[in-house]
């Protein structure tokens, strides 16, 4: 949807920011995007927000013309997510926040020099390839806005003198990927946590830059790889709408099965590799096996297992198979049947029940806070699936329900994703008889041209709400893409998720907010 | 009648001394024993790492090791080649004489607890009168090990692990040391061998002691398997939260030894459990069926041993590869608010049954 | 001539057999001892039979190497299952994934903490070459640029079946090494005692000034 942005000054944002939290009940922060609008424009950000009790959306912008010492006011004590947001402007537009408590880089090395995102910043030319062990501050800085408008460095340590802080990754098996925790701890049990990210950081969002719209398309696939179908069909929907294509009734319903069946795909790995992280070897396989089916439907349609590179903009790649359909039907009876087998194996184990009952409990005003969409915040109580929130594709013609639990632990995370393969199985279901026919593809220009504007697209994908944001100043390449990342919200409630509990439970927890790192790292 | 293994070592006894003088004889002899428990040793853990590969593989719908010789049988010898001639890495800031030591002491305390087991009538290599009580000290020396290879490493991941491994298997050498003392209540001897002929006289100790015994054979088991640090209770190690827990920081062939050791000890538990309750080498006796248990005698004793332990064994396996892996909070809950009241109850119990003669 | 000889794949069916005989024909070329020769045979058939790969992955592929570890495709059969996550344990670092430079130091302690004899495969186009991301700021563009490479396997990610390929090709690469018969040995032994601990004392002091 094109976003209607209002422009507030820095000195009047925190005011207008807590209106809106207290008054407009704006408690989830959507996105909060850095932008460099160059000489003029400045370096600014841009947020949405979004009321979970009346559903109104908000999209504010501020910014600064100040190159040289940007500063803006901080949100993070309004929404809790902003911290780490706020950090990630910070490592890539080099904003300081001023009333953050903890301005560090959090993607880029921090002898890393320049901004990287600026837009007259040249990362290359003085950041060669560095091989000295990675330097790791052990104090944090933050800038405090005095009332007579001076601004003053403080320093704060991150971990007290003597504590026992052990790294956890970034190789690790059970961190699902470079994912680097440094965890403080007390005998076993967990004092604290410091997510060091950016090992797997790949600049996609930098990259889109200079690639015109279908060339974006291709490193979508590769952000959450189990969530490939739906992160480009966000990016492809996001660019019709800019454009005003309307795809064909058959597109849309053949994007809503492949975007269930990946679904599908990615519940089952979050169940084979949570059972990897806690010991159970077996039912680890057991998963793996049935995902071979899905993986066989996709191949045959797409040509790729993992990769996909499907959608299009304008339609998709190419038909569907002619073995598609009784593929699919084939596989919702022995779906069915083989989720018991997860139950019988791991799910209704006493072992299993007591590592995940009660472990890790994120209350609902928490995961609204850090914006854990998905699995997660559904898990807790909050209703907010995209399909629903805002239907997409064929999702206003089918009939689902979205699984809602309110113990907010482990077990209530694992047991959503099982109800959704369930769910999804429905859905697929209700569609896969009657695919309308039509065009696969609608016909595009050759070059592809996004009018003016900012827009937002979100489609709910694997692991919650997977958003486009882009902003086009209507060249044949994206002025600033930004995505959404479903992830990093999952990481950044795993300090606040684990404090208290054991090291294992860490594990467990990890597991089960399901985050894939190089979504987080994009 | 069953075959007699005092005939050989006699025979061998008679030969060597017409030759030497008696201390040669027993030099000799012993090193022969040496040689022999060694090389048992090696090849049971070769057979088990084996199995283990194949019956995991059997569980989780995969084929296992088959493309190194006829079913994969050379896959093991392959892994044995390729870590003998592996670096061993020392480290700086380690210490280097603990942790080069820490690998041995497992090894060795395995191995003298593996000398402990009745192999056939007859054949011992050691048989005292506290047999058990000298096989339950040998056995624990093996946490030394574990935890001196955990200080040593000088890494936070193994010191977690060591020192998860430490309270793990002292708590649990409890409630072995209560199973085996229900036991021993039953047999009234400390000798393993004549553990073994009582029941090769008067049945099978699980059936004797019926109700108190299968108990113990079932907390022995759980506690067994903790014991030798496998899943579910394979905290110390527990891969995907301590990469490898206390042999992190080992490689090549002092890795090795603690592989090798992880199985052996897993054959010994089994071992043990054959031996107190199931009868060691003792054949399947069923009382009235005397033809039967004539056929049951052919079999040579070894069989009966091997089998049997092997059975426990695949038990053990069974559960690895079914259950996930418990918390440490867990496991020291589990043992003592249930598995330590549970035994000394079955103390109690077996006393009682055994003082009033309420057995088989 | 030796011919490296691995029994799942028919030797015709290896296209690439020259680069191979060449090296085993410069390796041999002073002529090794036939005891020495077989010992060697021995130790690089256990060697690379029993590869035991470290789990790492970071990216895409490393949900590909999950798969070759499952059922389907089941690496176990080639005694490969064996995965450690210490890498004091592993012979081979399987790089499935892209490496950033933020992760490059990160793959290089790996690299040297693993024990001699080890091997890197680099899976996957980002690893080769840096990828569809190899004009990013942040990616190393090929992992040759930081560890030596073994095998490449390429595609996006590789299918399980390249995986096995690359593994096997891995394999007759280990098969013509030499662990005793280096009889034609031009320049100093790297290995040998003095020159070990010569480089010691150079990385310590070095370590020690900073």
């Amino acid at each position: 949807m094109n976003l209607d942005i209002r422009t507030v000054a820095p000195e009047n944002l925190r005011e207008e920011m807590l209106r809106l939290r207290r008054e407009q009940k704006m408690n989830f922060l959507e996105t909060l995007t850095g932008m460099d609008w160059g000489e003029e424009g400045g370096l600014g950000v841009v947020y949405t927000l979004e009321s979970t009790e009346t559903g109104e959306r908000a999209a504010l912008k501020t910014a600064t013309t100040d190159r040289e010492n940007p500063m803006l006011p901080s949100v993070s004590d309004i929404w809790k997510i902003a911290n780490i947001y706020e950090r990630e402007v910070y490592d890539f537009y080099g904003i300081k926040f001023t009333g953050h408590p903890d301005m560090r880089r959090i993607f880029l090395r921090e002898d890393w020099v320049g901004y990287p995102f600026r837009k007259d910043d040249e990362p290359e030319k003085e950041n060669p390839l560095r091989m000295t062990n990675e330097p790791l501050a052990d104090v944090t800085e933050s800038y405090v806005l005095n009332p007579d408008g001076t601004v003053v460095k403080e320093t704060h340590p991150i971990f007290e003198e003597g504590e026992y802080v052990v790294n956890i990754g970034p190789q690790h098996p059970s961190t699902h990927g470079v994912l680097h925790f440094r965890v403080s701890l007390d005998g076993e049990v967990i004092r604290k946590i410091d997510p060091v990210l950016g090992y797997i950081h790949r600049g996609v969002e930098k990259l889109n830059e200079s690639l015109t719209y279908p060339q974006t398309l291709a490193l979508t696939d590769r952000l959450d790889y189990l969530g490939a179908m739906q992160n480009r069909h966000a990016l492809c929907l996001c660019i019709e709408q800019a454009m005003g294509i309307e795809v064909s009734d058959r597109v849309k319903v053949i994007r809503t099965i492949m975007d269930e069946l990946q679904r599908i795909d990615s519940h089952i790995l979050f169940f084979s590799c949570l059972c990897q992280d806690l010991g159970a070897t077996t039912a680890f396989l057991y998963g793996f096996r049935d995902r071979e089916k899905i993986l066989d439907i996709f191949e045959e349609t797409c040509g790729g297992r993992l990769i996909l590179n499907y959608n299009t903009i304008g339609g998709v790649m190419a038909d569907l198979h002619p073995n598609f359909v009784k593929r699919v039907k084939e596989f919702i009876p022995y779906m069915r049947k083989n989720l018991q087998e997860y139950f019988d194996i791991f799910i209704n184990n006493v072992i299993a029940r007591n590592r995940m009952d009660g472990v890790g409990i994120l209350s609902l005003d928490d995961v609204i806070s850090f914006g854990c969409t998905g699995g997660t915040g559904r898990a807790s109580g909050w209703h907010n699936d995209v399909r629903k929130r805002m239907p997409y594709a064929a999702y206003d013609r089918v009939e689902f329900n979205e699984i809602t639990r309110k113990e907010g632990d482990s077990f209530a995370r694992l047991m959503i994703r099982m109800d959704e393969i369930k769910e999804s199985l429905n859905i697929i279901e209700q569609l896969i008889d009657n695919i309308p026919d039509g065009p696969f593809q609608e016909k595009t220009k050759p070059i592809i041209k996004v009018p003016e504007g900012t827009y937002y697209t979100a489609v709910e994908g694997s692991r919650g709400e997977f958003g486009v944001f882009l902003e086009s100043h209507g060249d044949k390449t994206p002025y600033r893409l930004h995505y959404r990342a479903t992830g990093l919200p999952l990481v950044a409630v795993m300090d606040t998720a684990c404090r208290g509990n054991l090291i294992a439970d860490l594990i467990t927890i990890g597991g089960t907010v399901d985050y894939v790192v190089p979504d987080i790292d994009r | 009648m069953l075959f007699d293994f005092n005939v050989i070592s006699q025979w061998l006894h008679g030969a060597l001394t017409s030759v030497m003088p008696e201390w040669a004889a027993i030099l000799t002899e012993s090193i022969l024993v040496a040689l022999a428990i060694i090389t048992l040793y090696a090849v049971f853990a070769i057979i088990l790492i084996y199995m283990e590969r194949k019956i995991c593989a059997f569980f989780q719908c995969r084929l296992g090791p088959m493309r190194v010789g006829k079913w994969g049988l050379l896959q093991l010898f392959a892994d044995v080649f390729k870590m003998l001639t592996k670096e061993i890495i020392s480290m700086r800031q380690s210490d280097r004489f603990l942790h080069n030591l820490a690998p041995f002491l497992v090894v060795i305390a395995s191995m003298l607890t593996f000398a402990c087991l009745p192999w056939n009538k007859g054949a011992h290599i050691l048989d005292f009168n506290v047999g058990v009580f000298f096989m339950l000290a040998a056995s624990s020396i093996g946490v030394v090990g574990i935890l001196l290879a955990g200080w040593s490493s000088n890494n936070k991941y193994s010191l977690i692990g060591a020192m998860r491994s430490g309270a793990q298997i002292i708590s649990y050498e409890l409630s072995i040391g209560l199973t085996m003392l229900t036991m021993m209540a039953l047999t009234g001897t400390l000798q393993i061998s004549e553990i073994v002929e009582q029941q090769y006289a008067e049945g099978w100790n699980i059936v004797r002691g019926h109700v108190p015994a299968v108990i113990a054979f079932l907390i022995y088991l759980i506690a067994g398997n903790a014991e030798c640090n496998r899943g579910p209770f394979d905290l110390p190690e527990s891969e995907s939260e301590l990469t490898a827990g206390y042999h992190t920081e080992y490689s090549g062939m002092h890795f090795g030894f603690y592989y090798l050791s992880e199985y052996l000890n897993l054959f010994i538990t089994a071992g043990i459990a054959t031996t107190i309750f199931l009868g060691g080498w003792a054949p399947l006796h069923i009382i009235g069926l005397d033809g039967f248990n004539g056929v049951m005698d052919y079999i040579p004793g070894i069989v009966w041993f091997v089998g049997k332990t092997l059975f426990v064994v695949f038990l053990l396996m069974w559960i690895r590869w079914t259950f996930p892996r418990l918390r440490i909070d867990q496991i020291l809950a589990l043992e003592w608010k249930y598995l330590v009241p549970i035994s000394l109850v079955n103390l109690v119990v077996m006393a009682i049954v055994a003082a009033y003669g309420f057995h088989f | 001539m030796k011919k490296p000889n691995i029994k799942s794949i028919p030797y015709e069916e290896f296209k690439d057999n020259e680069t191979f005989e060449k090296l085993v024909a410069e390796l041999n070329a002073g002529g090794a001892n036939v005891v020495v020769r077989k010992l060697d045979d021995l130790i690089d058939w256990g060697r690379s039979n029993s590869l035991w790969p470290l789990t790492f992955a970071t990216s895409c592929c490393g949900i590909e190497f999950m798969a070759v570890c499952a059922a389907r495709y089941d690496i176990a059969r080639f005694g490969f299952e064996v995965t450690r996550n210490s890498p004091r344990q592993a012979d081979v670092i399987l790089v499935s994934g892209t490496i950033t430079t933020k992760m490059a130091p990160v793959l290089k302690r790996l690299y040297d903490q693993m024990a001699d004899p080890k091997y890197v495969v680099a899976i996957g186009g980002c690893s080769i070459s840096g990828g569809p991301f190899t004009k990013s700021y942040h990616v190393v563009r090929g992992v040759d640029t930081v560890i030596p490479v073994d095998v490449y396997v390429p595609g996006c990610p590789p299918r399980p079946e390249s995986f096995l390929y690359g593994m096997m090709q891995l394999q007759r690469k280990v098969k013509v090494e030499n662990f005793f018969g280096t009889v034609n040995r031009k320049e100093k032994d790297p290995f040998a005692k003095e020159a070990v601990r010569e480089k010691e004392k150079e990385i310590f002091s070095e370590e020690e000034q900073a």
